[in-house]
């Protein structure tokens, strides 16, 4: 994309038709660090890099709770995010006061996807730098849905938004079909393998990602480090075992995390 | 007699022309609703009485009505704020339905929007002047519940507004199970508004019964009860009081 005369403001047009400010407002997205959304029929798990700005710095929070039904993983400009966030927050914890119960995630993103449009409709506005990746339920169960800065929305199965994100993608792509049937921990550690794939090449550990679950009868959470590291080391330790490729897909999964006694056999170096 | 009550900025005293912006007396009033859970659903009855002070003026109200697919609202009280609380409800249930998304109200929802609605009115000195039951059942679970016009608002298995409260309520709490049949819980309700046809002035012979079930809302036809008046004790009421009446 380079620089032209109709890319000043949001309100004008191109000949083509585009909206170049809009577009750019999605570039903004792609450059934050990834985040990932999977769903099952009952369970949405989201999960993201842990990013830091430099090595004295922590790293910025993607995640949000939205209610005990909704979360929210956020990619692009974090500042907008936060407030698109509150924003969420508010609208849910209204309906839940006034209806006492939960407001179906369908409509939040409705919600949510008016108030992006404004901002590409407006002289004085400029579009919100973030897009979302909402995970919720509601009466028919659990959804996973992107919003993107143009105010448009679109549900998934399995979508990963920021950068590097295509891998992950292409690693859901592959096994996206299995995904609404799906147990609990199933969909924990394909989330956490595709956070791996937008790593390319780096050591997956627990502190480089954030993993967040909500479910049928599960309140929305974050999974400690440890129950995150105990899932890495189910597939990291198999691909040891395998002498294959650094891409081993696990197999069917026999235990879960039960292999932490701390006795890793040291696998002789690949040369 | 007049009095005034200090709203809104808290430091002028209102006049009376203000005071008719604001509900001070019910006029047409509707009497009591008496209403139960049983083993499919709920059960309500009303009689279609509308009393304008002591006077029966009117004698064909119907003071429950269907909202949505799964609830079912009876009102007690002024009916022309129950006719606003139908309007209210209607844009609710509309707004709903334009979603289309398969989520839809179910009637502990409207009974949370309705408890809101009654109570920032009182807050605002201008009550909704309605004791509103609000039955339904949704995915299989039944749910009864009440809001007075001051927004005090409870669920439970059994409700009655009005006299309904002093004359039903004591015979509700001892006859009712939560396995009654459809003919049981009718014959329960008939008997609470046989009594109070007897003992409330403002009550008519002219009532329907509305079930809630998961398959929807029903609204019997009208029909009258048969009372009996041949109690010996009312044969000569001043046998042992001459001069009475």
């Amino acid at each position: 994309m380079f620089r032209n005369q109709y890319d000043t403001d949001v309100t004008t047009w191109s000949p083509t038709g585009r909206l170049f400010q809009v577009e750019y407002a999605m570039e903004a997205v792609k450059q934050g660090s990834a985040a990932i959304g999977l769903r099952s029929r009952s369970h949405v798990v989201l999960a993201c890099v842990n990013k830091a700005q430099s090595e004295l710095s922590s790293h910025q929070k993607k995640i949000f709770k939205v209610d005990d039904h909704i979360g929210v993983a956020i990619a692009g400009l974090t500042a907008d995010g936060r407030v698109l966030s509150r924003y969420m927050r508010s609208e849910a914890i209204n309906h839940s006061f006034t209806y006492e119960s939960p407001l179906p995630v369908g409509r939040l993103v409705v919600h949510l996807a008016d108030k992006a449009q404004v901002c590409t409709q407006r002289s004085w506005k400029r579009p919100y730098g973030v897009g979302l990746l909402v995970g919720g339920l509601d009466e028919s169960g659990a959804h996973l849905y992107y919003n993107c800065p143009s105010g448009n929305y679109f549900e998934y199965q399995a979508f990963a938004i920021g950068s590097r994100s295509q891998a992950a993608k292409t690693y859901l792509e592959r096994r996206f079909e299995s995904f609404a049937d799906s147990s609990r921990e199933d969909l924990i550690k394909d989330a956490i393998l595709a956070v791996r794939e937008t790593l390319q090449g780096e050591t997956l550990k627990s502190s480089l990602c954030t993993v967040s679950v909500l479910g049928v009868g599960e309140p929305f959470h974050f999974l400690d480090q440890e129950t995150i590291q105990n899932v890495i080391d189910t597939f990291e330790k198999v691909a040891d075992e395998e002498e294959g490729e650094g891409e081993a897909e696990p197999a069917a999964p026999a235990e879960e995390g039960g292999d932490g006694t701390g006795d890793q056999d040291v696998a002789p170096m690949e040369t | 007699m007049t009095f005034t009550i200090p709203i809104d900025n808290g430091d002028s005293v209102k006049t009376a022309e203000a005071d008719s912006q604001r509900t001070l007396y019910p006029y047409v009033t509707g009497t009591s609703i008496v209403a139960i859970k049983y083993k499919d659903g709920v059960l309500m009855a009303s009689d279609m009485g509308g009393s304008y002070g002591s006077t029966l003026r009117y004698k064909n109200i119907e003071r429950m009505k269907a909202i949505g697919k799964h609830s079912l609202l009876g009102a007690s009280g002024e009916i022309s704020d129950f006719q606003e609380i139908l309007r209210y409800l209607d844009e609710l249930v509309l707004n709903d339905n334009m979603w289309d998304d398969g989520n839809s109200l179910g009637p502990k929802e409207v009974h949370n929007y309705l408890t809101r609605v009654m109570y920032n009115r009182r807050n605002k000195f201008n009550p909704l002047w309605n004791t509103l039951v609000l039955g339904g059942v949704k995915n299989g679970e039944s749910y009864l519940g009440m809001v007075s016009m001051i927004g005090v608002s409870f669920e439970d298995n059994h409700v009655a507004t009005g006299f309904g409260n002093h004359l039903a309520r004591p015979i509700l709490r001892d006859e009712w199970r939560a396995d009654l049949s459809f003919e049981d819980g009718v014959k329960l309700l008939e008997k609470c508004m046989r009594v109070l046809l007897y003992r409330d002035r403002s009550a008519i012979n002219k009532l329907q019964i509305a079930k809630i079930t998961e398959e929807g809302v029903t609204v019997s036809q009208p029909y009258s009860l048969k009372t009996f008046w041949e109690f010996k004790a009312f044969n000569n009421p001043t046998a042992g009081a001459e001069g009475s009446w």
